[in-house]
């Protein structure tokens, strides 16, 4: 049972029904007082708003993960690297790993799986790591959810981190999850704020639920390590400190022949700019229209020097363009320079994938469109006349 | 062939709105759905079905008694049974215990599954995490973010997709799958579908039938815990221009960006 509803207590005021956001609330016809269902998620905010405090959630307590939190240091950073080369998010995570480590006093580990990836150790101490762990094996050649899980759930189990991130990418997102399973441990998705409370040492996980419109926040009490995969591009990168170096560690695992084989990698990008890494974005959302249309913002796009075309879920889903392009909660988080956002309404679940972005500018022909409320320039009006003119009068800047 | 899909009845987040005042979610009228990317999952199993007929679907979900719509919602486009896991002893699971349960209701099935299919993520919660972790608890190999899936002689062939392309990878069945939204376009139940569905009796599923381990399941199993929710910070706006001529705004924009060092 999750919540726990002091029927003495509670008066019938139907405060918590109206603030459960899964519908798990409901009051009984007789008396009007409170009884809760499985949709209970045990988030708590119903506890926050009962007037007379009839509400509460019992402490967690696990036997099997009893004293844990004495037992495990450390903070672990899986270095993500696809083909030899590192992703931006695995220095992001050393950057922000690095904060939360000196506060806790512990070493930032960076834990680099892969075949022939020596290449990858130097920039990982460069970048803040104080331990590299590599495991050096044919089978973590090309990427496979099982062995890389095997990899890293035999090193936690040897060595007792009691924080583990992993960027939120494909490659993070698909084998962490096993090893949250194999360690049982917590795990948390797609964190877009971490933060520690050095007195229990408790890792503070803050992330998007319900399409964005909430952010929760999120504790491992008991169960070590605490995992958490986190958004590319929610924390900045650190500059590199050239010469800077630390110890490495290579790791001898046993592992068992992939069950997946890759046949083959197809990269669908090649002549497009990535807009998970631009600097310069241009996107388009229903008021774009069709497909044709998007070579409008193509020509913006190039008018800016090589900016990258992004889409809102509308367009997605309408296939005017594809997915690969999308920004937003179930696309790709973007904190480019500039955004300009064409014919894009705003709506929450594309804001949080994009309202990190240094500068925002909207074009948009309803004034009233959410997306203006978080531009810093909005304009309003017609976008298959104002980007014409855009592109004459940033070709006539140049 | 036994395909499993997995399915979440989700509240349509994109009704959901915040209360400005209240900072608290207005679910009036939010109507709930099964979760997009489980129909695409339902409907790539339901398409293999076509070119496998000796194919039996079983749909799963686990949640409260009214999630039995999204099983009538399946039987209606073709699913061909159905299991309803939902016990209050379940409430309050995080993706550890809800992966530990969905595997012992799997475990119960006859014949064990072939292939397991799940949505990417579900809209509400967003993890994506609960297939892979299914997948592990049954020690099966998981593709995440598939969008294509020919099976010929007991094994698959998946197309995979990554940030910036796809993979075209070969596994053995039994195996898992999660499904990205652009595998299909999830078909409209049948009219003969929503009468079987109509008279479908659907019977919970209880913990104790599955053989669920009490200390696996629910809130005090689960390692996370919902500490507080709280409304996004909001991002203030700058200016806005309107009625002026479009030459004019776009002149005016160049110059802000010049001025702004962006360009």
């Amino acid at each position: 049972m999750a919540l726990q509803i002091d029927l003495d207590l509670c008066t019938g005021c139907g405060a918590c029904v109206a603030v459960c956001p899964f519908c798990a609330l409901t009051q009984r016809p007789s008396d009007g007082k409170v009884e809760v269902n499985e949709a209970c998620t045990a988030c708590g905010a119903c506890i926050e708003v009962c007037p007379v405090g009839a509400l509460s959630l019992p402490e967690p307590t696990s036997p099997a993960a009893a004293g844990q939190s004495e037992t495990h240091r450390g903070l672990w950073v899986f270095a993500e690297q696809r083909g030899g080369q590192l992703q931006d998010v695995t220095f992001e995570l050393l950057g922000k790993g690095g904060e939360l480590a000196r506060e806790l006093g512990v070493e930032v580990g960076a834990v680099l799986l892969g075949h022939q990836v020596d290449a990858c150790v130097g920039p990982l101490f460069e970048h803040g790591a104080d331990v590299v762990y590599v495991v050096d094996h044919p089978a973590l050649a090309a990427y496979t959810a099982e062995p890389y899980a095997e990899a890293m759930s035999a090193l936690i189990k040897k060595h007792r981190p009691e924080i583990v991130l992993a960027g939120a990418t494909s490659i993070g997102r698909s084998f962490i999850a096993r090893v949250a399973i194999e360690a049982t441990a917590g795990l948390t998705a797609d964190c877009t704020e971490l933060a520690v409370d050095p007195e229990n040492r408790c890792l503070i996980q803050t992330r998007p639920a319900f399409g964005g419109n909430i952010l929760a926040a999120i504790l491992c009490p008991n169960h070590r390590p605490q995992m958490a995969t986190v958004r590319p591009k929610v924390f900045p990168q650190p500059a590199p400190v050239e010469g800077r170096t630390g110890r490495r560690v290579d790791e001898q695992v046993e592992l068992k022949d992939p069950v997946v084989r890759v046949l083959e990698t197809v990269d669908a990008m090649q002549h497009e700019v990535n807009v998970a890494g631009a600097e310069f974005i241009v996107a388009g959302g229903r008021g774009v229209g069709g497909p044709e249309q998007f070579k409008l913002l193509a020509e913006l796009a190039e008018a800016l020097g090589g900016a990258a075309v992004g889409a809102s879920r509308a367009a997605v889903d309408a296939g005017w363009i594809s997915s690969f392009h999308q920004v937003g909660q179930t696309g790709k988080t973007v904190r480019p320079k500039v955004y300009i956002a064409c014919g894009i309404s705003g709506q929450i679940q594309h804001l949080v994938g994009m309202n990190s972005s240094d500068t925002i500018i909207a074009i948009n022909k309803d004034p009233d469109a959410p997306i203006f409320e978080v531009a810093d320039i909005g304009i309003v009006g017609d976008l298959f006349v104002v980007v014409p003119e855009l592109v004459k009068a940033l070709r006539k800047a140049q | 062939m036994h395909i499993v899909v997995c399915v979440k009845q989700v509240p349509n987040t994109t009704q959901v709105r915040i209360h400005p005042e209240t900072h608290t979610l207005v679910r009036d009228g939010v109507e709930s759905v099964m979760n997009p990317f489980d129909e695409n999952a339902l409907e790539m199993a339901l398409q293999l079905k076509e070119s496998h007929p000796d194919t039996v679907i079983t749909v799963l979900t686990m949640g409260p008694s009214q999630a039995e719509a999204v099983l009538r919602e399946a039987v209606g486009r073709g699913a061909d049974k159905v299991m309803l896991l939902s016990d209050k002893a379940l409430a309050g699971s995080d993706t550890w215990a809800t992966s530990y349960a969905l595997s012992q209701a799997i475990r119960t099935m006859s014949p064990r599954p072939d292939l397991v299919l799940f949505g990417k993520q579900a809209i509400d919660g967003d993890t994506a995490q609960v297939g892979p972790s299914v997948a592990t608890w049954l020690a099966l190999p998981c593709i995440t973010c598939a969008f294509g899936l020919e099976v010929a002689d007991g094994r698959a062939k998946v197309k995979r997709s990554f940030e910036d392309g796809y993979e075209i990878l070969e596994v053995a069945l039994p195996c898992a799958l999660t499904v990205v939204k652009e595998a299909n376009v999830p078909r409209m139940a049948s009219l003969r579908g929503k009468m079987a569905a109509k008279k479908l009796v659907i019977e919970p599923t209880t913990a104790e039938m599955i053989g669920a381990d009490p200390a696996n399941i629910g809130l005090l199993a689960s390692p996370t815990r919902v500490v507080s929710i709280l409304s996004p910070p909001a991002r203030s706006s700058g200016v806005k221009w309107q009625g002026e001529e479009p030459a004019d705004m776009a002149r005016k924009l160049v110059e802000e960006l010049r001025q702004r060092k962006l360009i």
